[in-house]
């Protein structure tokens, strides 16, 4: 863009204080439309409310919340909807006869966007049903498949801005729902439940201060117990069960207690109502169960939102092909490439399986699958991957391998194996049950012994009081609940954390192993290093004005102020350069050996010597080098890289300073990461190059080798491994924490335990403050928790404990944890 | 305070009542999501233009939300 014409934009801009009639934004000048006396900014503000008006929906520009972003619409056709291989795997049919598919909607936040998403598309004949959920931005639709098609549906939520992706995972997601309907289910009829025996509790317990008659106190206990038992065998049944299996696997679970305490109390209440004398632990029993299933929800539903939305994330990956048959390119779902297929690839678009190209020239972006930063140059007869990205010219490709045979589908099989293979984190809590049991149940032993002397009923009842009392209410509620609160304040800090094991696993001092390019690099070719005058810089933009090389978008944008004029002759010479006529002038610009063989310069004859000298330096300081020659001289030379992310230094040294080892583990070139971490102020031996994603794997094994896990010290030393690649996926996999940064393959957010929404390497450090405080105020919740069970269990083995007080000092007990769980600075509570 | 032999049972029904209805709305799905109906009541019913001019009645669904 020329210096001209942005003054002159600016200028308008502010001359004109005209809003967007669809989207309430300012329009650039130039891109104003003024239709029916209305204005718009932009195409897709106009094609949207064109499309509303013509429903007859223009209610819509009276709601009182209004989207405030602009339509951006992709344009696409959509037809791969419409594919065979695309409906069996999305689309279901109804009893009705109708078709049904859940998609993922890009864009919606709001009320108004209910209103459109809910309305517009019915306006297609043959359209039934549109429903949103917006909080998880997914939305069903049903159609009469005879009279409409699902692109035609496609493409009016794409035309309003709202860009659909099939949603993946729809049966994990009905399991998922299913179990949160029954959980709720649970939680309805528990706290019904205790309720109502904490209110017949009551009418015992002032009983006991005025004159009950016997008859009445009988009739209460028994409805009591009564209530009682449902509530037990039917809420109350998850934790027998989870117990059980965690006996049968001869590990010791916080449920274990839990059961203990519950079928303790449950029992010893039964037989004294049956008796008719000594306490019942009914009220107490039933909170329990309340309480207890209240914090597992929560947990549940916090670590829920974090997987969420790291899948809807991965929705996003392209999911079509373009076909091509004789003359024919018609958009089909990747599923349905087959090897001998012939697809053609764009620039711009992701090759959807591995093959070898037919026709085309293009440079190929690798840094998914390979963590190379420089693109490479293909050709005809040229060996092409899936996953990778072609960035120049229309390329096509005739598919050897596709699907799980390709290359990139044999890296998720490794990843599957890495997860497989990584030994589950053992939360702090749970490993403390162990010893929590067996203390208690020694005390209540002693408890019987000590008093069996002197009266056997009163032995039992105090031994049982103590079971109940002590039961980790607090301790089972308080460590999910930090965790919960911390997990849910990451995420609006977009930090998105998986479960309370990585957040455990992050106090220790570690090793922290960086991925390159895209995790500490922006992953884009920029220019670095300039040698050469003003005027070069007009001649080189304007030669490459249209080529669509990462080159010239990196010249483009390090000189944005730059005229640029048009070229009277410009001609590319894949994988070299570049070769034209600007201002009258003949200029070449490319790779060094092609330039000066163009220019008539035999080798380093007749070149500058600083120039050859910084062709090599260039090398050596992992650069790319370009040449610019001008009317048949050298006169200016460029470097390119990839350049740092302006906040992974500090990341890096934030890191350091809390002693942790940096290290980088990369793909590229080893000159390149050499480069970077000298950049990064690490030493040059703390980086790797060259490695491959099995080496990357290894490196990591080692590296949890090296230190092998101890009851005890189980993260005391944890390997942690940043990265956004399918290359990095696997060593992401079996790290003690994997995390993913954005941008990254699907592959890799599905194998992170943590994912970094903000780009970059930037929020490492908050995460890592996060957890110790985390974990500090788990470690606070417990020392409370217990100094609650020492007073009770004190009590309960002087026997002076009564129903009475330990139905007040449980609840209580939870309601301090609970609190503290909830005040406990462990992120920063505001949204980033 | 006879009485009570009759009221807390006739309470407990109440009570029976109250959470077979809740069992039932939270098994079919009701409680899936509770931002967008909150949004939805606040917009008014209006039937797309298209769909009056086809003459076809498809935009009042019979079925409760979720219940497939």
């Amino acid at each position: 863009m020329s210096t001209a014409i942005t003054a002159d934009a600016r200028g308008t801009a502010t001359a004109v204080r005209e809003r967007c009639a669809h989207c309430g934004l300012e329009a650039a000048a130039g891109e104003a439309r003024h239709l029916d006396g209305a204005m718009y900014c932009c195409a897709g503000c106009e094609t949207a409310a064109s499309i509303i008006r013509q429903s007859g929906l223009t209610g819509f520009y009276s709601l009182p919340d209004k989207r405030t972003t602009r339509v951006r619409s992709s344009g696409r056709s959509f037809a791969e909807f419409d594919h065979d291989a695309f409906q069996t795997a999305h689309v279901r049919r109804t009893a009705e006869g109708l078709a049904e598919v859940s998609l993922y909607l890009e864009g919606v936040h709001c009320a108004s966007c209910v209103w459109l998403v809910e309305r517009v598309p019915l306006a297609v004949p043959g359209a039934v049903r549109a429903e949103l959920d917006v909080t998880r931005a997914v939305a069903q639709l049903a159609w009469d498949p005879e009279r409409t098609t699902l692109s035609a549906l496609a493409r009016v939520l794409d035309q309003l801005g709202y860009r659909p992706h099939p949603f993946r995972g729809r049966r994990a997601d009905e399991a998922r729902r299913a179990e949160e309907r029954a959980m709720l289910t649970r939680i309805g009829v528990a706290g019904a439940i205790a309720a109502n025996v904490m209110t017949i509790a009551l009418a015992l317990y002032s009983g006991w201060f005025g004159d009950m008659d016997a008859e009445f106190e009988r009739y209460f206990r028994w409805l009591s117990f009564a209530l009682v038992t449902p509530a037990l065998f039917w809420p109350g049944r998850v934790f027998f069960r989870s117990a059980w299996a965690a006996v049968r696997a001869r590990g010791l679970h916080m449920d274990v207690p839990i059961a203990v305490a519950l079928a303790a109390g449950y029992l010893q209440g039964a037989f004294n109502t049956w008796r008719d004398a000594g306490p019942i632990y009914f009220d107490a029993v039933a909170t329990l169960i309340f309480l207890l299933l209240v914090g597992r929800y929560l947990q549940h539903r916090a670590q829920r939102s974090a997987a969420d939305a790291a899948a809807l994330l991965g929705a996003l990956s392209p999911d079509t092909a373009r076909l091509v048959e004789g003359d024919a390119v018609r958009d089909v779902p990747t599923e349905a490439v087959l090897p001998g297929m012939l697809v053609e690839v764009r620039a711009g678009d992701t090759l959807p399986a591995d093959g070898t190209v037919e026709t085309g020239r293009s440079s190929l972006d690798l840094a998914m699958l390979t963590g190379e930063a420089r693109p490479e140059s293909v050709g005809e007869g040229a060996a092409v991957f899936a996953g990778t990205l072609n960035l120049t010219s229309t390329l096509r490709v005739r598919v050897t391998e596709a699907g799980e045979t390709s290359r990139i589908g044999k890296l998720l099989r490794e990843v599957e194996r890495g997860a497989r293979e990584r030994a589950p984190v053992v939360l702090f809590a749970d490993r403390m049950s162990g010893w929590f049991i067996a203390t208690v149940l020694a005390l209540a032993v002693t408890t019987v012994v000590l008093w069996w002397g002197r009266d056997r009923f009163a032995a039992v009842d105090h031994a049982i009081a103590l079971l109940v009392i002590t039961c980790p209410c607090a301790l089972a509620m308080a460590t999910p609940l930090s965790f919960t609160v911390a997990i849910g304040r990451a995420a609006r800090r977009g930090i998105l954390i998986k479960g309370g094991h990585a957040l455990e696993s992050l106090t220790g001092r570690g090793v922290v192993y960086l991925d390159k390019t895209g995790t500490v690099t922006e992953g884009r070719l920029a220019l670095e290093h300039w040698d050469g005058t003003d005027d070069v810089r007009v001649l080189v933009l304007g030669l490459e004005r249209r080529s669509r090389h990462p080159v010239a978008a990196a010249f483009a944008a390090a000189w944005s102020d730059v005229p640029v004029p048009e070229p009277t002759e410009a001609r590319e010479e894949l994988g070299c350069g570049l070769e034209g006529r600007v201002n009258g002038r003949r200029v070449v610009v490319g790779k060094p050996t092609w330039v000066r063989q163009r220019v008539g310069l035999a080798d380093a004859e007749g070149v500058p010597h600083s120039t050859a000298a910084f062709a090599t330096a260039g090398n050596d300081a992992g650069l790319t080098p370009v040449l610019v020659a001008v009317d048949g001289a050298i006169v200016a030379r460029a470097g390119f890289g990839d350049p740092v992310r302006p906040q992974a230094r500090a990341a890096v040294d934030e890191l350091r300073a809390r002693g942790w080892d940096v290290r980088l583990l990369s793909g590229d070139a080893p000159e390149v990461v050499t480069r970077v971490a000298l950049a990064l102020g690490l030493d040059p031996s703390a980086g790797e190059g060259g490695a491959t994603p099995e080496r990357k794997r290894d490196v990591i094994r080692n590296a949890r080798a090296a230190f092998p896990v101890t009851r005890i010290t189980q993260s005391d030393r944890p390997v942690v491994m940043v990265g956004d690649g399918v290359n990095d996926a696997a060593a992401i996999s079996i790290a003690t924490v994997g995390v993913a940064v954005s941008g990254g393959a699907e592959a890799s957010m599905a194998a992170a335990d943590v994912y970094l929404a903000r780009g970059g390497i930037g929020a490492l450090g908050e995460l890592l403050d996060g957890a110790r405080r985390t974990s500090r105020i788990v470690r606070r919740n417990m020392l409370i928790a217990l100094g609650y069970n020492a007073i009770g269990v004190s009590l309960a083995m002087m026997g002076v404990i009564d129903p009475l007080f330990a139905a007040v000092l449980m609840p209580v007990s939870s309601l301090t944890v609970v609190l503290g769980a909830w005040q406990g600075r462990t992120f920063p509570r505001e949204a980033a | 305070m006879s009485v009570l032999f009759v009221l807390v049972p006739l309470a407990l029904l109440l009570v029976i009542i109250f959470v077979v209805a809740y069992a039932w709305s939270s098994r079919s799905g009701q409680f899936d999501d509770l931002t967008t109906p909150a949004m939805r009541v606040l917009h008014d019913e209006v039937t797309p233009v298209a769909q009056k001019t086809t003459g076809t009645s498809v935009t009042t669904d019979p079925e409760p939300p979720g219940a497939h």
